[in-house]
Parts: structure tokens; C-alpha cells; sequence
């Protein structure tokens, strides 16, 4: 292997073995409040119409909470690494080492990708029996996962750069991210909203990415799944290109 | 200029601005292979930013470094490759055991598994191998601290920097580390040590350069730099009458009744002085002289009150 090839991987590695050394947290935790929203959620509007033709409500709710799940933790694994390694001084060991921006981003994006991953998946095996999703077009599926974890893993690293201290990530979860996801239609089909929420969601990505997740097992959408594409690529294209530019440039990571 | 004769670290008219702040003010220096170089200066004299500068964590203002003959912009992989820091700051990922620091390490320098066998060595060599399995954050400061020259190892760099790595550590561990840094350096590692203990610069180092305010005051053998110093020092304790009032200026008071007076090697011959003090009615109850140490050359070179500043 290029030297060049085993340190990106051994990048990727470290990040794993990171979130993996606590995977109650990490992967256990946003299982379970996904169960959490999905038993509490599913009995109380169960019966509700999920606006899906022949999908009931705890089905439509399914995706939209891997979805969900999906986007913060793979924001919350490249923040809270970058601003933990910034906080305690060990960033020194990957800024000294023979990593370009790329092998560093390539590296940060692949791990958050797996644990995001990860979680969605053990939430689709966990709620099989009760739900039993459908899989109508998994390349769609694929597509709209691997851009949205490459969006908010991106919008991590931005984070990560910018904290200096734990506040400035939670400030981003709560102010940002939060609000972004339960705006999305997570627990509703946006066609249910008022004119002016409807028109707001559509400008909001997060809502393309969970619908587009939802098209990839149902078949249909709130829009068009070439239109979740593109918001989802467009995202992505933004969020990356800042986090790649201000890594190559050392943007408050190297003095 | 062959590769062989290329300098372990070039640095090139190097400047770094912080704001309105000059933190280096045009910097060349050149260690040569195989030295063990002292990069020595008060706090705030511009020497971690030169290690940043050279390690890639600081982004150069102007001027070039490279190590090993790699641009360390342009070429920085194989510029960091040939380059091993251990930094001032006790630093460690909380996550990991010693052995999995280790190997991550080596992992980002793109060493896999061949590398095992020497950071099984390293850790004997440190005194680490039975705490390879345990976590980074038990460990002692010493432990950690030699955790941090392994991971500066691991990559057999031909460079290494050490940063302050005695600060804080015990007698102990201080020697033990220099004995380990002698034994890289026999080993034909180029190295260059930045420390507050002028004496181990002197012990250790074949050259020293002396940064004050973002310049290079002086770069020399330790020998020679010893020897252009100018004065010399007589320590005497004296009975009967007090130290005569033109050599008050030039002395510093020990202890009751010792002095050391600080004498210019030309002027002021040892014997004239001693006569003088006799004619003056001292009785010399002691007498020693030493040479001047690193410490005076430093203290001499950055003395902010004598010296201009050099930019």
C-alpha cells in the first residue's frame, strides 16, 4: 500500500476506533431515542394519515427518523472529534503528519459516514418487525445517504474548526441543526403544513434529504427525488468545499 | 549542492506577522546533518513559532524551510516525513492506550505493520513496555512525556526536534532522556533541542543559535561561543577592608563578604585584580575563578537594555 493511502486509512481508523470506544454513546443513545420518538409518536398518531398512499403513519415516521438520526450523528462526529482534538492540543498529531487536506476530510467524511450508517441501520433492523420497511429504489437510497452524511459530516468540520470550546458545537446542535431537522417533515408530510411553513420547508435541505430518503424506500415523495438530489448535491458541494478550503488553508487550526 | 551535503533544516529569511506583532523578523539559520543543534532565547523570542514554522503547524509570513532538502510547503509530505517533533505541551488523545497511539502515529507517517518490531523497541527504550496497554490519560506527566518522543519516532525521522522536552520532568527522567537523545544522536539522527537549561545546550549541543525578538543574535559552536566571550569570573570572600568602590560596578555580592566579580579577559588579568585588592587592605579569605558558562553568553546576548534590536 502507498504510504500515502495508509495514512489517509489510518485516519478513517482512528475515527473509528474513536466513536467505536464509545458506542453507548455513539451509536446505542441515538438508537434509542429513535425508539423513543417512534413508540411515542406511533401511539399517539397512529391512524393519522401519513399522506402516502397505502403506507401507514409508523412506516412514513421510520425513515424520517434514520434520516434524522443520520444527519446528527454524522455532524456530531466530525464537531466533537476536531473540537475535542483542538480543546486538548492533540490536533499537533495530524497537523504535523504527512496528511493533505483531502487525506484529512476523506478521512473525517468516511467515518462519520459509517457511524451514521451504522445507527440508520440497527434502527431498520430494530423496527423490521414492527414496520417492515419496503426498499423501492435503493440507489436513490444510497445517493441521498451518502450525500447527506458527506453534508453534515462537512458541516462538522466547519463547526469543529470554528469551536473553541464545547458550547460553540452545542451551539451549532441546537441552534441549526435541531431546529433544520425537526422543520424537515421528520414527523410529517410537508403537503400538511400551512402555505407559508410549506413554502419555508422548501428551502430548508434537510427536508430534501428526508424525503428523498423516504422515496428510496416508498417509491413516492413529497417532490420530485431528482429535485432532493440536486438540493442534496448542492449542499453538499457548499458544505465540502468550505470544509476542504479551510483545512487546506489552516483555517484557525494552524496559526 | 549534492543531497548529501543539503542541510537537515534550511531556513531562509523566514518572517511571521501576528497581527501587528513581527514574531520573526527574517530568520536564516541552516543545521547541518548529523548536529545536535540548540535553539536557545528568552520566552516570547520567536522559537516555537520557528519550530511551527519548520513542523508545518505555523504558516510562514515569507521566506522558505525546507528539511532534508523538501520544501516544507511545497512538498510537505515528504518534508514531515523526515521530520519528528516532540512538542513542548503534554498533548495525548484520551482514547487510546499507549501501543494504539503508537501505531496510529506510524499509521499517519504510512508505516504499517513493519513498523511493530521497532515501536516494541522504542517502548523498551523508553521504559514503556509495561505500560503499553494502558490508557493515555493514566499515565504520569514522565510517562506521557516519553509516549510523545516514541511518537516522534516512530517514523525513524532523520530530524528530530526536541521542544523544551525536559520542562517539568524529574532528574531522573531528565537524564534519562538525554542519555536516549545522545544515543539517537550517535545514531546518526540530526537533532535540535530548544531548552531553558542552558547547561544541558552546553552539555549537549556541537552548535547553538541564540533567537532573541524574532532574530538570530548569534549562531556558533558552543566553543567558540564560549570563547569569544569576553570576561571571566573571580569569585573572592574578603576580610578586613570592603570591596574598593571601582570594582563594585562589575560585581555581585554571593554571600556576606563573597563576591563575584565579573572581569574583562584582556584588561583586568587576575593577578592585577588580586594586587589591587590587597593595596585597597582586603585579606582574601577565598578565592576561585570559573569560565563563563552558556548562561552568561545568553544572558550577555539578550540583554534587552545593551543590545539594539537587530531588525
Amino acid at each position: 500500500m502507498q504510504p500515502d493511502h495508509r495514512g489517509l486509512l489510518t485516519v478513517v481508523q482512528k475515527e473509528v476506533r474513536r466513536f467505536w470506544s464509545v458506542v453507548g454513546q455513539t451509536v446505542t443513545a441515538p438508537v434509542i431515542t429513535a425508539l423513543l420518538f417512534l413508540l411515542v409518536f406511533s401511539h399517539v398518531l397512529e391512524g393519522r394519515d401519513s399522506g402516502y398512499p397505502g403506507v401507514a403513519y409508523t412506516q412514513f415516521l421510520v425513515p424520517g427518523l434514520m434520516m434524522m438520526q443520520v444527519l446528527q450523528n454524522a455532524f456530531a462526529n466530525t464537531s466533537s472529534s476536531i473540537a475535542q482534538s483542538k480543546i486538548m492540543g492533540n490536533m499537533v498529531f495530524l497537523l504535523m503528519a504527512p496528511l493533505s487536506a483531502r487525506d484529512l476530510f476523506v478521512g473525517y467524511i468516511v467515518a462519520a459516514l459509517l457511524r451514521s450508517t451504522l445507527v440508520a441501520a440497527v434502527i431498520f433492523v430494530v423496527t423490521w418487525p414492527i414496520v417492515g420497511l419496503p426498499v423501492s429504489h435503493p440507489f436513490a437510497l444510497l445517493a441521498i445517504l451518502l450525500l447527506a452524511a458527506g453534508s453534515m459530516g462537512s458541516l462538522g468540520i466547519i463547526a469543529g474548526v470554528i469551536a473553541n470550546k464545547f458550547d460553540h458545537i452545542a451551539a451549532f446542535q441546537n441552534f441549526l441543526i435541531m431546529p433544520l431537522t425537526f422543520l424537515s417533515g421528520v414527523f410529517y408530510s410537508v403537503h400538511g403544513l400551512p402555505d407559508f411553513w410549506f413554502e419555508a420547508s422548501l428551502f430548508n435541505p434537510f427536508f430534501y434529504m428526508i424525503d428523498g430518503f423516504r422515496y428510496g424506500f416508498f417509491g413516492v415523495a413529497d417532490v420530485s427525488i431528482w429535485r432532493s438530489l440536486a438540493w442534496s448535491l448542492g449542499f453538499f458541494a457548499l458544505s465540502s468545499g468550505i470544509a476542504i478550503a479551510w483545512l487546506a488553508s489552516g483555517y484557525r487550526l494552524r496559526a | 549542492m549534492t543531497a548529501d551535503t543539503v542541510p537537515a533544516i534550511d531556513v531562509r529569511a523566514v518572517t511571521k506577522q501576528f497581527g501587528s506583532l513581527q514574531a520573526l523578523k527574517g530568520v536564516d539559520l541552516q543545521v547541518e546533518r548529523g548536529e545536535f543543534f540548540g535553539l536557545l532565547g528568552p520566552n516570547g523570542a520567536g522559537k516555537s513559532t520557528l519550530i511551527g514554522i519548520i513542523s508545518g503547524l505555523v504558516r510562514a509570513s515569507g521566506g522558505s524551510v525546507s528539511v532534508m532538502g523538501h520544501d516544507v510547503s511545497r512538498d510537505f509530505r515528504h518534508a514531515r516525513r523526515a521530520l519528528g517533533v516532540v512538542p513542548q505541551e503534554l498533548v495525548f488523545d484520551p482514547f487510546f492506550k499507549v501501543i494504539d497511539t503508537l501505531r496510529l502515529q506510524a499509521g499517519y507517517y504510512g508505516c504499517g505493520r513493519e513498523a511493530r518490531p521497532w515501536i516494541d523497541e522504542l517502548l523498551e527504550r523508553l521504559e514503556l513496555t509495561d505500560k503499553r496497554n494502558a490508557t493515555m490519560r493514566g499515565l504520569s506527566g514522565g510517562m506521557k512525556r516519553r509516549v510523545l518522543i516514541a511518537q516522534a519516532l516512530v517514523h525513524r525521522p532523520p530530524v528530530v526536534v526536541l521542544d523544551e522536552p525536559t520542562a517539568g520532568v524529574d532528574v531522573e527522567l531528565r537524564r534519562t532522556l538525554w542519555t536516549f537523545a545522545r544515543e539517537l544522536h550517535a545514531a546518526g539522527h540530526t537533532i535540535v533541542l530548544t531548552t531553558h537549561y542552558l547547561e544541558e545546550a552546553e552539555d549537549l549541543c556541537s552548535r547553538v543559535a541564540i533567537v532573541d525578538r524574532g532574530a538570530v543574535r548569534v549562531v556558533s559552536t558552543t566553543r567558540d561561543l564560549l570563547a569569544r566571550h569576553p570576561f571571566r569570573f573571580l569569585r573572592v570572600t574578603l576580610s578586613g577592608a570592603g570591596l574598593p568602590a571601582h570594582l563594585q560596578s562589575q560585581a555581585e555580592a554571593c554571600a556576606d563578604d563573597t563576591w563575584e566579580l565579573k572581569l574583562d579577559r584582556k584588561t583586568q588579568p587576575i593577578g592585577n585584580v588580586i594586587e589591587e585588592l590587597r593595596q585597597a587592605g582586603c585579606r582574601l579569605e577565598d578565592i576561585a575563578t570559573r569560565e563563563p558558562s552558556l548562561e552568561d553568553v545568553f544572558v550577555e546576548l539578550t540583554d534587552k537594555e545593551s543590545q539594539p534590536d537587530a531588525a
